[in-house]
């Protein structure tokens, strides 16, 4: 071709110069473990479940969240929400209100009759699960997803354990749990009511059951000695909250105490406000820092007049009044009497002093070490019994609904591995997305919607739920705060700031990849990921 | 302004794009057809802000224009690094002739296109602050005067970077460049009454005169957009850290840049007919330190001998900056 004046070369594009060989540092995508993640009880991944919830595919978000947890809207109740203590969004301005948002979604399968899938396949394999508690059904449910033939034998008339026997209405109303159960039962359960086992070896012999997975509880409530009058009333917290669910609601009298300091002390000082007393005192030994009870939870309780009495224990209980003694703390944080004497006017005193674990099931049980009045049990939930495994209250651990449902789910994982010959090795967990690898600048300011609060008026007198759900507009509002840690979000920034074009956008939820012909390692993408889903690794020259 | 943050999302229009926003929300770099005007190859520096600024711009001007566009370039690290002959890095008509005259041939080929009726391509100048505000300057001021149909775009990395870091009149005070070293009483650039380039084009009266920094993709785009919209001269000033020249590292180019803004060092403003008509308000105020320390040309007001009565003038400009253009947010 006759070329113009001057010029002798074709022109030719600078796609021949392959930048990537200046490079020393490689940027590699990589997916961080957000920081609910790694606190989660139940091992639910939060971050992925809110992602879909953000795009307003609710029913695909409730789908990831219960993989993990088949109790949405029971947990986004009952659960204390360690994720949202663990948020990176609260060092910006305030956590994602990620337990509304999970209850918004719990309440959206019950509207819409979202159900499990069936298993694939069955397995033959049948599986004891003693309880009908969190942690039981929570077994039952992974076992029967997995294909096993899970049956529960529960020694109580109704499934629910400790969610309906020790969790007031006002937190949990019944109709949201029975429909949360009845969805686990119809993978195909068998749940037997009123069939305590007494015997376990003999109860798994005549069901030619494979494996057993023990989640009795703890519905003994311990007891202390405290010198009483004749006519003095005593009462503990177990039965107390047993008997809500009865007929005939017990009688407190106007002035009620409570000693205690955990969840159930308050759950109970806050049922007796609600019964009509007019006094309801917790009296604690300790102090508000050392006290076991949740902070919300004492929130609620004061703000519905429930009063403390902090460094005091009981040492008498007359007809219309105790005896308190004052306590001090030592130097390590131990409380010791101080002699002083205070009477507080009480018509009825409430025992919570904590509750124990009826293990009479295991006595003939060999190789069981039970230590501290609970069961021992390894990294898998094993007991020194193989193929019985334990989990929830009755294992050392804190006890709480979300920790129960993580230990049914764990448990099943093993017991699934187990019954295949197996072992089960969880995947190794990624590094945590701590907030030091966020780029904030990205995200805007957007407070947390508040949950209505019934009024507090409203609270004290009727057993109507305290905390309201969200609304649809609010929870996707809420589901949008959430800042993505260490996993990407499609925001674009990487391929938008590559001075090189070397990054390649490869369509919607397919994310992106480098193009390392050209990328020159300047760290830009790195540096201006909101989300540090990129790192930069030495190159090998 | 016309330019509407949108708060609702997570990340808002801070980011690039988002996957929950709707197409026409995002921005053109979130496109993935966009033009990449600037392709890949180029012989630019890592992290330079420069090649991106210039792909920002004129990937913008390409989705204005339908793709109807010719740039003329003046010499500068832009021409240097992106076309060493016969190779370029360009996917647009563009054309590059000496260091001072951008802005008379960008005139040149404005009229050619209007005599040939060919009015729906439209022309863009670009050059770096050395071939605009020293050595193409009487071109420019030039197609102000006569109102010719040009967007001038400068990159202003603050020194002639391609010749190796000498002073140009866009170099901040107390800056250390290859021609004003870190010695002697006033070490660095000297304080002078500066050159304020867009100040001066706003003085001619032309159409539409806005700056920009290469932190703030959606106004960028949104004030290239907005310059096409007009007709006759328009002038547009980009902010763009250079790591080699300043001295900072190749990932921080695009935090440099916000920290300017966010200092008041560089006032982000648009302005219609030499009348401002909207300002990009600092959300986070920082001290001018945090701008100056990250780069290495100013060392020397930190260490060995801190001189914060160096720093302290700079801060008064910033000030000045904040108060002129009111670029805080006023709290009641």
């Amino acid at each position: 071709m006759r070329k113009p004046f001057a010029i002798t070369l074709d022109p030719g594009s600078s796609l021949a110069n392959h930048t990537g060989s200046w490079r020393t540092l490689r940027p590699e995508y990589v997916d961080r473990l957000p920081p609910c993640n790694a606190a989660c009880p139940a091992g639910e991944n939060i971050q992925g479940w809110l992602a879909h919830a953000e795009s307003g595919d609710y029913e695909a978000a409730w789908r990831l969240l219960v993989q993990d947890n088949p109790m949405p809207a029971v947990m986004g109740r009952v659960c204390y929400h360690p994720c949202e203590g663990a948020c990176n969004r609260g060092a910006l301005d305030d956590a994602v209100g990620i337990n509304s948002v999970e209850r918004f979604l719990g309440d959206e399968a019950i509207r819409r009759g979202w159900g499990f899938p069936q298993p694939a396949e069955r397995s033959g394999k049948r599986v004891l699960v003693v309880g009908a508690g969190p942690s039981g059904l929570s077994a039952a449910y992974h076992l029967a997803r997995a294909g096993h033939q899970a049956v529960i034998h529960e020694a109580g008339p109704v499934a629910g354990g400790m969610m309906r026997f020790g969790i007031p209405k006002y937190r949990l109303p019944r109709a949201v749990l029975e429909a949360e159960i009845a969805r686990i039962l119809a993978l195909g359960i068998e749940l037997r009511l009123n069939a305590k086992v007494t015997d376990l070896l003999a109860t798994m012999k005549e069901g030619a059951f494979d494996a057993a997975f023990l989640a009795v509880g703890a519905h003994i409530a311990k007891r202390a000695y405290i010198p009483a009058g004749s006519s003095a009333k005593m009462l503990d917290a177990v039965s107390l909250l047993r008997s809500m669910e009865g007929e005939a609601k017990p009688m407190l009298g106007q002035r009620v105490v409570v000693y205690g300091g955990g969840n159930t002390a308050f759950d109970v000082a806050r049922t007796a406000r609600r019964l009509g007393a007019e006094e309801s005192v917790v009296v604690y030994r300790r102090t508000r820092e050392k006290m076991p009870a949740h902070d919300l939870e004492l929130e609620e309780a004061l703000q519905e007049g429930v009063m403390v009495k902090w460094l005091s224990t009981i040492t008498h209980a007359g007809e219309s009044s105790i005896t308190v003694e004052k306590m001090a703390l030592d130097a390590k944080g131990f409380p010791h009497p101080t002699g002083e004497y205070e009477t507080l006017e009480a018509d009825a005193l409430v025992l919570a002093l904590g509750q124990d674990v009826d293990l009479s099931l295991l006595e003939a049980v060999p190789g069981l070490e039970i230590d501290d009045g609970v069961v021992k049990v390894g990294p898998d939930m094993m007991t020194g019994h193989p193929g019985i495994f334990a989990g929830g209250d009755m294992v050392p651990s804190e006890r709480t609904v979300t920790v129960a449902i993580g230990h049914g789910k764990k448990a099943a994982r093993h017991v699934d591995a187990w019954l295949r010959g197996a072992r089960y090795v969880p995947p190794a967990k990624p590094e945590t997305a701590a907030f030091e690898r966020l780029n904030t600048w990205y995200y805007s300011d957007a407070p947390k919607t508040v949950r209505p609060l019934l009024d507090v008026i409203r609270r004290q007198s009727t057993f109507d739920e305290v905390v309201g759900g969200l609304d649809e507009g609010s929870a996707r509002y809420e589901a949008r705060r959430c800042l993505s840690c260490g996993n990407c979000f499609e925001c674009d920034n990487c391929y938008g700031v590559c001075p090189d074009n070397a990054v390649v956008k490869l369509g919607p939820g397919k994310r992106y990849r480098f193009n390392y012909d050209y990328c020159k390692g300047c760290g830009l993408c790195a540096a201006e990921c909101p989300c540090g889903a990129i790192r930069m690794v030495p190159e090998e020259i | 302004m016309a330019f509407q943050p949108i708060k609702f999302y997570q990340t808002g229009t801070f980011t690039v794009g988002n996957r929950l926003l709707p197409p026409e929300a995002r921005a053109v770099q979130a496109n993935m057809r966009r033009t990449n005007s600037l392709n890949s190859g180029h012989r630019a520096c890592q992290g330079c802000g420069e090649a991106l600024g210039a792909r920002y711009a004129i990937d913008a001007a390409m989705s204005a224009t339908n793709n109807r566009l010719i740039a003329a370039n003046a010499t500068g690290c832009l021409e240097v690094f992106s076309t060493p002959y016969p190779e370029t890095s360009w996917q647009i008509p563009w054309i590059h002739s000496l260091f001072g005259n951008a802005a008379a041939v960008a005139t040149g080929i404005a009229a050619a296109l209007r005599v040939k009726g060919a009015s729906g391509v439209r022309v863009i100048a670009q050059g770096g602050d050395g071939g605009t505000t020293d050595i193409g300057f009487g071109c420019l001021s030039g197609m102000f005067e006569r109102n010719d149909d040009v967007l001038y775009i400068c990159y202003d990395n603050e020194a002639y970077m391609n010749t190796g870091v000498q002073r140009s009149s866009a170099t901040p005070p107390a800056a250390r460049t290859a021609t004003t070293p870190a010695v002697g009483e006033q070490p660095g650039n000297p304080f002078g009454q500066g050159k304020d380039v867009p100040a001066i084009a706003m003085a001619h009266g032309i159409a539409y005169v806005a700056t920009a920094t290469v932190a703030e993709l959606r106004d960028l785009e949104y004030k290239v957009r907005r310059a096409m919209e007009f007709r006759g001269a328009r002038y547009l000033h980009v902010f763009v850290p250079c790591p080699l020249g300043w001295g900072h590292a190749s990932d921080a180019t695009i935090r440099i840049a916000r920290l300017a803004k966010e200092s008041g060092l560089f006032p982000v403003f648009e302005a219609e007919r030499g009348e401002v008509v909207g300002v990009s308000k600092i959300r986070k105020q920082v001290p001018v330190e945090e701008y100056l320390k990250p780069q290495r040309r100013f060392a020397h007001l930190f260490a060995p001998t801190p001189r914060p009565e160096v720093v302290a003038r700079i801060q008064a400009i910033a000030e000045r900056n904040i108060r002129k253009y009111g670029l805080l947010e006023r709290t009641t």
